[in-house]
């Protein structure tokens, strides 16, 4: 078996004493998509914040693609092919559309390279594409602030795909969707596996279960439960942590 | 840009370019003292409105460029051996070495950009190097300005201290006082007023400056993009301090004085207000108000002098809570009626 792209080893993250990630570990494979969920302050957030260099790491180890990321800057592992997209939208609001996807898409990224005027090539092509995935092509030239809420989550999933990182860590994409547009989120997102590897937080179990994938449950700072959304809703401890039952209610 | 926005600038500029023959020196030489204002505007509205950083400091390197230009009319002023009168009065004997090089008029000249230049872009890496920002930025910019113009009060005998270097005959061997050189600068004056509103207008429809103002929008988005955001915020404060030393050097031409009064804390504010009253994303509107309140400031404090500093307070209120945009906001607010109405007829 192939060593996994993402592999988290007993991770801790502490915050003046208090253990935001508390010994958590996690391997994701090449192309997977996986889906984190758990209740308020389980610290999914936090692993993200750790995976990209964002939290300070207590002790543990982050891996990717065989190399240890756990202590390199933001940018060293932006780098390296990992991508986040934030839980508020983290777009660029003065900016089109289309410029939003095109700082993205460009490859080149060191500052002296952009005083050219020309576009570098393939990157309209790629801004094209990407307009016409997420559905915002005849929006394209609309200041990304104007855009509707579930819009402006597009824009910054197509920001983060645009990027073409091999890991993409999604932080709730459906926040403040309606069920019809959380339906084309998670066909956006399915489409995503093989060339990507994704994992995606999520609250919405609607969205959960379209997304097909295999669940990891987080409580504490530490991992509850791993396995495929049925096994997971049938889980009387995951019942328990999200209903605050106990184990004894559950098992009734 | 629309056609009759281009136009009416095309006729501005055209305007401008005849006023020499219609005006006397005196009225000549305020214009043009205050289009040398409109340079450094135009840098803060790279900096403060494209790029979201905002410089309570712009009078240093407004200083080192008119200071750079200053020291080397003092010198092309005397003959072999002498040094400037002030220093004599304090009893300095021999010229200090920083002072030499600019005996040297190409490096007074390459001087009045470079300083500033890199003065700035050293200042800028390595607090912006630190994501230092926002507002404690703007207060390191201003205790800058406090300690620049305290240095130079303080260091009388190499600066000429409160009074700054002032008496200027000539220029390169040109009498400066002839209503020849008058309009001579004055044109000078507007070709580097238009050129400099020209190589940004370009820079900011360049990849570039989308790029700088994705760094306004979203400093901590675009580090997660994988991109620096230092350099371009080193570049835009770098740029804006090299227009700011331009605009140092030709007011100090057209004043015959530059002094620490010209430098300090005050001036520096008024600079952003300038931009503020003018609408901080508009590169007409930065020049539209140089020109207006500084003429506004001549009026009004050559009749009531203490009056200056609260209209001009009164007015940056106004313009703050009533038009956020400034006059451009108002003037693009007019054009639109405009056009409204001829579609309509």
């Amino acid at each position: 078996m192939t060593a996994p792209l993402l592999q988290v080893d007993d991770l801790v993250v502490s915050y003046n004493g208090f253990r935001a990630i508390d010994g958590m570990s996690l391997a994701l494979d090449a192309g997977e998509i996986r889906v984190l969920i758990g209740p308020n302050g389980a610290g999914k957030s936090t692993i993200c914040d750790a995976i990209i260099g964002r939290a300070p790491v207590t002790s543990g180890r982050i891996m990717f693609k065989g190399e240890d990321i756990t202590r390199l800057s933001e940018h060293a592992i932006v780098g390296r092919g990992v991508c986040r997209k934030f839980q508020a939208p983290g777009i660029l609001p003065t900016l089109t559309v289309a410029e939003n996807l095109a700082i993205a898409a460009r490859r080149d990224r060191r500052w002296w390279r952009n005083l050219r005027l020309a576009v570098p090539p393939g990157e309209a092509e790629r801004v094209d594409a990407m307009l016409e995935r997420i559905g915002l092509a005849d929006r394209r030239d609309v200041v990304a602030g104007e855009l509707a809420h579930g819009e402006k989550q597009w824009l910054e999933i197509g920001m983060v795909v645009c990027t073409d990182a091999e890991l993409l860590l999604l932080d709730e994409p459906t926040a403040g969707m309606g069920p019809a547009e959380t339906a084309r989120t998670a066909d956006l997102v399915r489409s995503l596996a093989g060339r990507h590897t994704v994992m995606v937080i999520d609250h919405d179990m609607a969205f959960v279960e379209q997304l097909a994938a295999r669940v990891t449950v987080m409580h504490q700072g530490k991992l509850l439960k791993d396995g495929s959304v049925a096994e997971i809703r049938a889980d009387a401890e995951v019942a328990a942590v999200y209903l605050g039952r106990t184990k004894h209610d559950a098992a009734a | 840009m629309t056609r009759p926005a281009l136009i009416a600038m095309v006729l501005a500029v055209a305007a401008a370019a005849v006023l020499p023959f219609l005006l006397g020196s005196y009225d000549l030489n305020l214009i043009a003292r205050f289009m040398a204002l409109g340079i450094l505007a135009l840098g803060l509205v790279l900096l403060w409105g494209e790029t979201g950083i905002l410089s309570l400091g712009q009078g240093v390197y407004f200083g080192l460029g008119g200071y750079a230009l200053a020291m080397h009319l003092k010198l092309s002023g005397l003959g072999p051996g002498e040094i400037p009168d002030f220093m004599v009065w304090s009893g300095v004997k021999t010229l200090p070495w920083w002072w030499q090089p600019f005996e040297n008029p190409a490096v007074a000249l390459i001087g009045v950009v470079a300083i500033p230049g890199l003065v700035a872009g050293l200042f800028a890496w390595m607090v912006f190097h630190r994501r230092v920002g926002g507002t404690y930025f703007a207060l390191i910019t201003q205790a800058l300005a406090l300690a620049f113009a305290t240095l130079l009060i303080s260091q009388q005998a190499t600066t000429g201290g409160f009074n700054g270097l002032t008496e200027f005959p000539t220029l390169f061997g040109i009498d400066l006082n002839t209503l020849g050189a008058i309009r001579g600068l004055y044109w000078i004056t507007l070709a580097a007023l238009v050129g400099a509103a020209l190589l940004l207008a370009l820079l900011r429809a360049s990849r570039f400056g989308t790029l700088l103002r994705a760094v306004r929008d979203g400093e901590n988005r675009m580090r997660f993009l994988g991109y620096d955001p230092t350099p371009y915020k080193v570049a835009a404060f770098t740029v804006a301090a090299m227009l700011a030393g331009l605009s140092g050097a030709l007011f100090t031409l057209h004043a015959g004085v530059v002094s620490p009064a010209l430098v300090g804390v005050v001036p520096s504010i008024e600079m952003v207000i300038w931009v503020a009253i003018g609408g901080r994303h508009s590169l007409v509107g930065a020049i539209v108000a140089a020109l207006l309140v500084n003429l506004a400031r001549d009026r009004i404090s050559s009749a009531l002098p203490e009056l200056w500093l609260y209209a001009l307070g009164a007015l940056f209120i106004v313009v703050v809570t009533l038009m956020p945009r400034g006059l451009a906001g108002i003037g693009q607010d007019l054009m639109a009626r405009l056009m409204r109405k001829g579609a309509a007829q």
